[in-house]
């Protein structure tokens, strides 16, 4: 009975949405204020519509309800509590629903605190999220519906796959989708104003915080997925160039384009067709990535991995999306923008570097959509069979990318409207002459002079130093006498903190990158008992193995005792897991971890040579690792510190 | 269809039901990389060499996984090209002279990085031309916009 409430909440949600997609465009367009007034109530009708849907399918894998199908093929009466909660996004139909459950409840937000917004762009903006929402819903009930039942319910599920059972993981596509989904009022937002054939001055306002919120969704998703693939995988890499994360990469790059245009547009008040084609195309990004995903154009080696009714189904919405939008936009862009073309414009402006930004950024996007893709159109005009890569992506990325971070610290430290060049190099010079030195210390001092290491590690100065430069400028540290400077450094207002966070953020990272690409060591071994190895000043001994039992799985456990200096600082257990119910294998590593690097320890098979038995083992020293993902907690932190800035303030500034 | 892992084909029979797009994508991008590359024993005694070989898997592909290189896939195929790459630089071979016997036996399919040539043109060009372009159109605009007054 609860499961079909689930259900049949989700099919009322679908006919709410479709009111909503229609009666309040109709009504802003013919001006019936009665058609417009539903639009509030619609988004947050389809808000409580699709929440109850979706507690009904957690509690349903909660409660192991094995007569419902989706947790049969992807649940466990053994499975520890939070794996069966986080089950419920750990497959394709639930994940969809959490999908379509924050589109919902980004709609109800806009329904809930868009207060100072007119009526009628409200009601555009949520009746293209109820658009969407059709479509997605339609999507989720046709083509992969989470409540299926069985006819006769098993007494097991087959449980989920182990390499999902974790906490990373368990954050990450919740994340991911609060980032992608977020972007959909971008899109809403540019859509409405097209419509409507007419761009208040506040509506770069309007689309920023949502923007930013998606925006730090997407960084914190990524970062997370990140460090996932780096414990979990059990070899140590942080980024692999693949065609899933490239997908969420996408919208990261385009969706931080965006932000820098939508400040341009709210400043300014120019430039709104390219932040609503930008905003346009981050979304569609944000589609095509689902789609990719989840379609398995890119996987067609892998035969049972293709669901073509999907693919198609998501390639159509992204049709009517995105090519509706499109048209949209060529009929009416031209009109919309005639403003911009009367605000007076300086390149050397904080303006002309945030352009210039944009122009890098969506280089760098349209670079990865290439590579993605790359292969299949080749493969396509039966041109044959090629590969892109990592190396290709690295020797494309560092020249696109080193002019955007040489721009970085210099765009903050600039005025808008016209900016004299000489104070930004004045201010800057310190900064640029340390991150000078700072890289020629390495091109000295390592052993095969290694170039993009120093041209890393400079960037890196570059930008963390930039951004001390930009704070000092904001609390006037020239100025300001020293007893006085804790006291400006709290009252700063947290918005400030946002450009001077995101930017020294990537600094950090940036770091973290180098210091485990350029300076890594790895020591590959079969070991017996006893065996002692040296890796980067730690003396790693391998003291045996055991056998342990989890939750639900069994796993051999080596035990490694590490030393530095003689003195025994740690011990660590790497495992290789065997899941029962799910009959497969993962590998645990065991990370030492502290900031100035970790030693990371694998197990795997055991070699037999001359009738010894001994254990593989590998150890990896991987120097400054951590900062990657302490850079991207600080970028996202950026964000947060961004999105406290007030509407009210933003009208201040424009007016000051 | 050759795995560098049975289990996978096992997985597929026992969890039929279970066939959804996403995680398997994910489940057999990973089960074909529990962790393993190099194995001991394969290395060359002589860094430099070593160095060399490292930096040329980077550039191969596995070919019977998912976008992944040899220097980072432990399938007997991965182990099979590591070894005929370090029989090569054993033979004296330069990089591109190996890099080259791999092309001709596997196809451009194995290379991680794609060639220059005509048909890789717009991969390689598009990314720089895209950002003249770019500046190109900047330029335009901040020429179109009306000049702000010098104070």
């Amino acid at each position: 009975m609860i499961t079909e409430s689930g259900h049949f909440a989700m099919i009322l949600a679908f006919c709410v949405a479709l009111l909503q997609s229609t009666l309040p465009l109709y009504g802003a367009q013919r001006e019936r204020q009665a058609f417009i007034d539903m639009a509030v109530p619609a988004a947050k009708l389809q808000f409580i519509l699709l929440l109850w849907a979706f507690a009904v399918l957690t509690v349903k894998f909660v409660q192991s309800d094995f007569s419902l199908w989706l947790v049969t093929a992807n649940s466990h009466a053994d499975k520890p509590f939070i794996y069966r909660l986080t089950g419920v996004w750990g497959n394709h139909e639930g994940s969809m629903l959490l999908w379509i459950l924050m589109l919902a409840a980004y709609g109800a937000g806009i329904a809930q605190f868009g207060k100072s917004m007119p009526a009628a762009l409200k009601a555009r903006v949520l009746g293209v999220q109820g658009i969407i929402g059709v479509l997605f819903l339609a999507f989720s009930l046709f083509t992969s519906n989470p409540f299926s039942r069985l006819i006769s319910p098993p007494f097991e599920g087959s449980g989920l796959n182990p390499i999902l059972q974790d906490p990373a993981l368990a954050v990450h596509p919740p994340l991911l989708y609060a980032g992608y989904v977020g972007f959909s009022l971008a899109f809403s937002f540019s859509v409405a104003a097209l419509m409507s054939g007419k761009i208040s001055p506040d509506w770069a306002k309007w689309v920023r915080p949502w923007t930013l919120l998606a925006w730090l969704s997407l960084t914190l998703g990524i970062a997370v997925g990140s460090f996932w693939a780096y414990y979990e995988l059990g070899w140590g890499g942080f980024w692999f160039w693949d065609p899933v994360e490239n997908a969420s990469f996408m919208p990261w790059l385009a969706g931080t384009a965006l932000l820098h245009s939508a400040l341009v547009t709210a400043r300014r008040n120019t430039l709104h067709s390219w932040t609503m084609l930008l905003a346009i195309l981050t979304f569609a990004l944000c589609i095509a990535g689902t789609f990719l995903v989840r379609s398995g154009v890119l996987t067609s080696v892998h035969a049972f991995a293709t669901d073509p009714t999907r693919g198609v189904f998501i390639l159509m919405v992204l049709g009517v999306l995105v090519g509706g939008a499109l048209l949209l936009f060529a009929m009416r862009a031209a009109g919309l923008s005639s403003a911009d073309k009367n605000v007076p414009f300086h390149p050397v402006s904080r303006e002309g570097a945030l352009i210039l930004n944009n122009v890098f950024l969506a280089s760098a996007t349209a670079t990865v959509f290439l590579g993605t893709i790359y292969p299949l159109v080749i493969d396509a005009f039966g041109l044959g069979k090629i590969s892109v890569g990592a190396p290709y992506y690295n020797a494309v990325f560092v020249p696109l990318i080193t002019p955007l971070l040489l721009l970085m610290p210099i765009g903050p430290l600039s005025n808008w409207g016209r900016s004299d060049v000489s104070p930004v190099i004045k201010k800057l010079a310190a900064a640029g002459v340390l991150a000078i030195l700072g890289g020629l210390t390495v091109l000295v001092m390592t052993s095969e002079h290694q170039g993009g290491a120093a041209l890393g590690v400079g960037l890196s100065m570059w930008l963390m130093l930039g951004a001390l430069v930009d704070l000092s400028k904001k609390i006037r540290f020239d100025t300001t006498p020293l007893a006085q400077l804790p006291k400006k450094l709290i009252k700063l207002p947290l918005q400030q903190w946002g450009s001077i966070l995101a930017h020294g953020g990537l600094g950090v990272m940036i770091l973290g990158i180098i210091g485990t690409t350029a300076w890594r060591s790895e020591v590959v071994q079969a070991v017996t008992p006893g065996a002692e190895m040296d890796i980067s000043g730690y003396a790693v001994t391998f003291e045996g193995e055991t056998s342990v039992a989890g939750e639900n799985y069994t796993a051999e456990q080596g035990v490694f005792s590490i030393k530095r200096g003689g003195q025994k600082i740690a011990e660590l257990k790497p495992e290789k897991r065997f899941y029962t119910v799910e009959r497969q294998s993962t590998t645990e590593a065991a990370i030492l971890k502290n900031l100035a690097g970790h030693l990371y320890i694998v197990i795997a098979d055991e070699t037999v040579s001359d009738g010894v038995v001994s254990r593989v083992v590998r150890i990896w020293y991987h120097p400054l690792v951590a900062f990657i993902w302490i850079g991207g907690l600080i970028m996202a932190l950026g964000g947060v510190a961004a999105l406290t800035r007030r509407e009210a303030q933003l009208i201040s500034d424009k007016t000051n | 269809m050759i795995w560098p892992n049975d289990m996978v084909v096992h997985l597929m029979t026992l969890k039929a039901i279970s066939q959804k797009a996403i995680f398997l994508i994910l489940a057999c991008w990973l089960l074909s990389l529990p962790a393993f590359a190099i194995s001991p024993g394969e290395a060359f005694d002589d860094d430099k060499l070593e160095a060399r070989a490292r930096a040329l898997s980077m550039e191969l592909r596995c070919m019977v996984c998912q976008n992944q290189s040899i220097d980072d896939s432990d399938a007997p195929l991965a182990a099979d090209l590591r070894r005929l790459l370090r029989e090569q630089i054993k033979a004296g071979k330069s990089d591109d002279e190996i890099l080259d016997f791999i092309e001709d036996r596997y196809g451009e399919f194995a290379l991680l990085k794609p060639r220059f040539d005509i048909k890789n043109a717009p991969l390689w060009a598009l990314p720089f031309l895209l950002v003249i372009i770019g500046i190109f159109f900047m330029r335009s605009f901040f020429r179109n916009a009306p000049k702000i007054k010098q104070d």
